[in-house]
Order: C-alpha cells, then structure tokens, then sequence
C-alpha cells in the first residue's frame, strides 16, 4: 500500500521514527555538552503523532512566544524540519553558557539570539545525521531560517504542509534534556515528503 | 454574551455581544462574515486556498478558504443572514519564514483566494490586514464588527 499521509503511521512506523529521534536525540545531546561544556544527558524521546489544534496545546498554547528554525533537507529524503524552542529552553542555555538567563525572547539581543540559532543549528543536523547514517541515504541541508512569533503562527507552517497531503496531524518529537541536573524541554517537528517518508521506512527494511 | 474560540481549520458564529477569537494566525487565514442589521456573524480559519487541489473525500473541509467560507455562508443563512446583507474582514496569510527555496509563498495564496472566493460571493470587504512575515490573533466583536488583530511586536489593530 503506498503511503498518501501521515495519518497512516501505524505504531511500527513510530516505533522507527522513535529510533531515529533516539539517535538524533543522543547525537544532539553530546553536542550541546560540548557547547556549552556542562554534562548534558538526555531522557528517551517522545515521538507523536498530534492534531494541529492539540500539538498547538502540547506547546502550552497558541500565543506561546518560541523561536523556530526552519531547514529544508534535499537529497534522498526531502522536506522540512521545524526546531521549536521556548524561553524556558533558551534561558537555561544563556544562563548556563554566559550567566545571563534570557526574561523574553522577543527582547533578546544579538550575541543570544545568534547562540542560540547555534543551539538550533546543531540539534536540527543532529537529527538529519541520525536518519543519513541509520539509512545510509544522502540529505543536505539549507541555511537555517530563525523567526521569534506565536507558537500558532510557527507551528502552521508545517501544518499546511502536512494538511496539503490530506493529513491533519503533525509529527512531533518532544525532547527533555537534563543539562547540568535541571530538565529543559525542546520540540522538533518533521515534515517528510511522503515519498520520502516511504523512501525512509523502504530502506529500512520496514513495509509501508 | 460568550467567548468562542476557534482553532486552526475551523469555524464558529455569534450574536449580540459574542466574541470569536481565533490564536496566531500564520499563513493560514481569518475571515469574519458580519450582518449589521442583525448584529450577528462568523469566522473561519482557513489554511489552504482551494479544495480542488490536494482533498480526500475524508478531509476537513472547513480548512480550504473556498468550502470554509461557504460553510460560514450556510451557517448563517439558516440564522436568518443571507448572503446578500454579509459583509468580510480578513486577516493573516504572512510568510513566516523569509525562504525563497520554499516554491511558492501559501500565505499569499491564501488571501488571493479569500478574496478571490469573496468576490465570487458577491461579498463586499470592509478590511484587511494581510501578508508580511509575523503571527496575527484576531478577535471579532459580533455586535460591532470590531475585528481587532494582535501581533507579538505591533500595535493592535482595529479593522
């Protein structure tokens, strides 16, 4: 059967995109470590399968400000990922990195803003060398875009994108980190072409 | 008098005092349909122009700016408005991220299709504020025809 959306995910298939995060997750953890040069350890990810209205609600709501970097991944899987952090997130970067914890994003100046874009960089390239090495297919990267808004607005984004497919779920990954004993949470949303998706799950060995 | 919110694919009406709120509007698409007279309307939010492209007969239709609006038209035709004493405002379509790799700009072709599809209707429209690259929350006032939009960074404005 091929694949027309998301909304077909059986748990097997999440089951897969949980390893990935897994992966991605670890990978993204000793990276961030070596940033910031404090332990950073990392609990099992979540990953979801979420309406648009109740992913806007897993966030803590529509007028939430966040930052989110969007990629584009090309190559042999193509589509976007969305890398969703809150202040909570940034702040406890900042202070950890710099002393300076961060009251509002929409406030914050250069040097923070391009940390933490940073921070986005490597957690978003942490995930896409989980999915290359684990299938040994190719993808690429574009230059990150960062924009600072409410959650709603961030997250419609990859809402259309599923929607255009006929899906009307997003699929979620909730990361936890525990950097230096205090738990930090951030959110990456992935938005495969559905023919990459299938591409993806192909390689795996695993049927769609 | 309530307070009806209303989220990303939806649509909701109201009379009297009511209000319909709908959060950060992205790309996506407000649109209140308001009859004076009766002091009563709707607002839908809309995410993708047109459902003749990329529907399954299982999709949510009230997420395409054509049957989104068209529902809302119904709705209040059988509260007593006809089509003939509705009149629009709208609000959202931006572009959130600044990419030109993304092919097409959806926000923009949201708007074009609102009011592409309103003027289909024969539906007059008494304000807009659309476009650019930020997230928009909008409250409308079903006694008044207030449409009062809010932004992270701008001044709310009182379509």
């Amino acid at each position: 059967m091929a694949l027309t959306n998301i909304n077909q995910l059986s748990e097997m298939h999440l089951d897969v995109l949980k390893e990935i995060g897994n992966i991605g997750s670890g990978n993204a953890a000793s990276s961030l470590s070596e940033l910031i040069m404090k332990p950073t350890d990392i609990t099992v990810p979540a990953v979801k399968l979420l309406d648009f209205n109740e992913a806007i609600n897993f966030l803590g709501g529509a007028e939430i400000i966040a930052l989110g970097m969007l990629v584009q991944l090309v190559g042999d899987i193509k589509g976007k990922m969305i890398y969703v952090i809150q202040q909570a997130f940034a702040s406890h970067m900042t202070e950890t990195l710099f002393g300076m914890p961060i009251d509002d994003l929409l406030t914050m100046d250069e040097m923070a803003t391009s940390f933490i874009s940073e921070v986005g960089n490597i957690m978003t390239a942490s995930y896409v060398n989980a999915i290359a090495s684990l299938t040994n297919l190719t993808i690429d990267i574009s230059v990150p875009e960062m924009t600072i808004d409410m959650v709603g607005a961030i997250l419609s984004v990859p809402a259309v994108e599923f929607a255009m497919t006929g899906a009307n779920k997003v699929l979620f990954i909730d990361d936890s980190f525990i950097i230096d004993g205090s738990e930090v949470r951030s959110n990456l949303i992935f938005v495969p072409e559905t023919k990459s998706l299938e591409n993806l799950f192909g390689t795996l060995g695993v049927t769609v | 008098m309530a307070q009806k919110i209303i989220g990303i694919a939806d649509l909701n009406t109201g009379k009297g005092g009511d209000t319909l709120v709908t959060y950060a509007l992205g790309s996506c698409v407000g649109i209140s349909l308001w009859d004076k007279e009766k002091q009563q309307g709707g607002l839908v939010h809309i995410m993708l122009p047109s459902s003749r492209e990329n529907s399954s007969p299982q999709d949510n239709f009230r997420k395409f700016a054509d049957t989104g609006i068209n529902e809302l038209i119904q709705s209040l035709g059988l509260m007593g408005s006809p089509k003939a004493k509705l009149e629009a405002k709208i609000a959202g379509g931006a572009k959130m991220f600044s990419t030109n790799s993304t092919i097409f700009n959806i926000g923009e072709r949201n708007v074009e299709a609102v009011r592409r599809y309103l003027q289909l209707m024969r539906i007059p429209i008494k304000g807009s504020d659309t476009g650019l690259d930020y997230g928009r929350t909008v409250v409308f006032h079903t006694d008044t025809g207030a449409f009062e939009v809010k932004a992270t960074t701008k001044k709310t404005v009182i379509l």
